[in-house]
């Protein structure tokens, strides 16, 4: 790995560690201080927010609720209570406008497992694996629904790690280091990104809550590319770049238009010509 | 036309069948994930018959379609009785539960964990505690309950926050000594809430006394079963036909009176001198 451009080293280089890392830095902020806010109530007795991801309670009068928990919950065959309403009401808006896999990339810890298996996997340089389609997570997500509705019950929740790992976090660990580390290995020697990038539902289903976004990331200075594909190498989602970077000709974009790209702006931490920043869909 | 994507029909022919193959890849894994998923679930409804669920929990089928795992009924119960189910516990996944023994409900008032439940796992429709159905009590060991041998334990009794209707003492002789009474603790099923005190208060070092899920702990009569006392009370009078006098098969010339015996024909209320009342002549050896 020695000889190996390191990505970003240009990035690194022209801008500084901190421009470099800006939005890294910003989006670790945000999954720590969600993770903190929660623990801040059975650890210090600070309950600003009670409950977890798939429904929370903040300041004993904000609910905010798990859409895709209770989509399949409605498969099931229950209405839920008001506050459940509300709070998957105020989610979806919030997700809808800001891009659904934000959920995914400043949200949810598994993200945070995810991308130390992407680090190391650079770092080993551990190549190839097999091959899983990007589109498994949609047929996975169409079996969890498919599965709520014949079992009638919420049955993706008994193993989804995503839920399980911020619910041990907050109420107890358990055995649950067991499935997180399943993901872990399954990311670092099986196939990269494969879990968020290729089999979780809770992306999928996000993905498609943000298809109609306004808020994108954006090729903006596409012209100022000089192609060290260092973007594609940090991307989970390298496939979402192509269109917008390289389709001047075809006028497509500028704007990262796929709903798998998960906002996490690490395009724009990477590259040393500031090619990408965050804009609206309909930017030109 | 043919050649719109630059591919000669060879080249499209082997990239159909790749792409019918990699359909049929992803289907089966995904068809293999969601059988298994399926049957995981169908055991995970399996509750462990000593997890016990938060007052006003639906039925444990419907439960686990209803509750999303959030843990604001275990945030909001003060005494912090209730838990999020742990991968390695035996109930289903993240889902709240408590075990009598350990930790029975405090039975409150106002039931906050009912409040909290967003979704209504637990349902808003019950508001008063003492018509929670978490469970039932059953007295599980007549072989070991201090009371059953004899003893004046009655802890469960005591502690019963339903006391008197839930559990009653029900005396009975004590055939061992033949003088005293037993007092033996007895639970009533429209008043038992479930709770789990009696459980957690037994002296024995495994509970005699048990909370049990209802299924479990409760018979069913038959929906046509009739009970006869009950359907005279209702009707005010006995729905079957009058009593008629039964005919006895005697020896001649006697007749039969309930708590008499035989008694001789014509001798008015006196039996025939020397005979025995009650026993039939033919037995009276001599008398022959």
């Amino acid at each position: 790995m020695s000889a190996a451009k390191k990505i970003g080293a240009e990035a690194l280089a022209e801008k500084g560690w901190l421009a470099s890392h800006k939005w890294l830095i910003l989006r670790r902020s945000s999954q720590l201080a969600i993770l903190a806010v929660f623990l801040a109530g059975p650890l210090a007795g600070l309950w600003i927010i009670k409950g977890n991801l798939a429904y929370s309670l903040t300041l004993n009068t904000l609910p905010l609720a798990d859409p895709y928990v209770l989509l399949q919950s409605l498969l099931a065959g229950h209405i839920p209570e008001k506050m459940a309403l509300i709070g998957v009401a105020i989610v979806l808006a919030f997700y809808f406008l800001v891009g659904g896999r934000v959920y995914c990339s400043w949200v949810c810890p598994v993200n945070m497992v995810t991308d130390a298996a992407a680090w190391l996997r650079g770092r080993f340089g551990i190549k190839g694996g097999a091959h899983i389609s990007r589109k498994l997570r949609y047929w996975v997500l169409g079996m969890t629904l498919a599965v709520a509705a014949v079992t009638g019950t919420i049955a993706w929740e008994l193993i989804n790690p995503v839920s399980m790992l911020h619910r041990g976090l907050i109420f107890g660990i358990g055995m649950t280091w067991t499935i997180v580390l399943a993901v872990f290995l399954l990311d670092l020697f099986v196939s990269a990104n494969a879990w968020c990038g290729h089999v979780c539902p809770v992306g999928a289903f996000y993905s498609l809550l943000g298809k109609w976004s306004p808020l994108r990331i954006s090729a903006a200075k596409r012209e100022a590319c000089n192609d060290c594909m260092d973007c594609y190498a940090v991307c989970p989602e390298p496939q979402v770049i192509k269109p917008a970077l390289k389709g001047a000709k075809q006028n497509v974009g500028p704007a990262i238009l796929s709903p798998n790209c998960t906002n996490c702006g690490r395009c724009i931490d990477v590259c040393s010509k500031d090619v990408f920043r965050f804009g609206l869909r309909s930017a030109r | 036309m043919n050649d719109t994507n630059g591919k000669t029909p060879g080249a499209r022919q082997a990239s159909r069948r790749q792409f019918l193959i990699d359909m049929a890849k992803t289907a089966c894994t995904v068809g293999l994930m969601g059988t298994g998923l399926t049957l995981y679930s169908k055991q995970a409804k399996a509750l462990p018959p000593l997890a016990i669920r938060p007052p006003g929990a639906l039925p444990e089928a419907d439960f686990q379609g209803a509750c999303i795992r959030c843990g604001l009924c275990v945030r909001d119960c003060p005494y912090n009785i209730l838990e999020l189910a742990k991968p390695e516990h035996s109930v289903a996944t993240g889902t709240p539960y408590f075990v009598a023994r350990n930790l029975p409900c405090e039975m409150c008032e106002d039931i906050p964990c009912i409040k909290a439940c967003p979704t209504g796992a637990l349902d808003h429709g019950l508001t008063d505690i003492n018509k929670s159905k978490m469970g039932l009590a059953v007295l599980i060991d007549h072989e070991t309950c201090l009371n059953f041998l004899g003893l004046r334990c009655d802890v469960c009794y005591r502690v019963c926050p339903v006391i008197d209707k839930a559990i009653t003492l029900e005396t009975i002789h004590n055939v061992r000594t033949g003088k005293h009474t037993m007092f033996l603790p007895t639970v009533h099923s429209d008043h038992c809430t479930g709770c789990g005190k009696c459980e957690k208060s037994c002296v024995l070092e495994e509970a005699a006394i048990k909370v049990l899920p209802v299924k479990l702990a409760q018979g069913k009569l038959g929906g046509h079963y009739r009970l006869g006392w009950e359907e005279k009370t209702k009707a005010g009078k006995s729905l079957v036909a009058p009593d008629v006098e039964h005919q006895y098969t005697l020896p001649e010339g006697y007749k039969y009176e309930q708590g008499r015996g035989l008694i001789p024909d014509g001798s008015g209320e006196s039996a025939a001198p020397g005979a025995q009342p009650g026993i039939p002549k033919a037995l009276q050896g001599d008398k022959l």
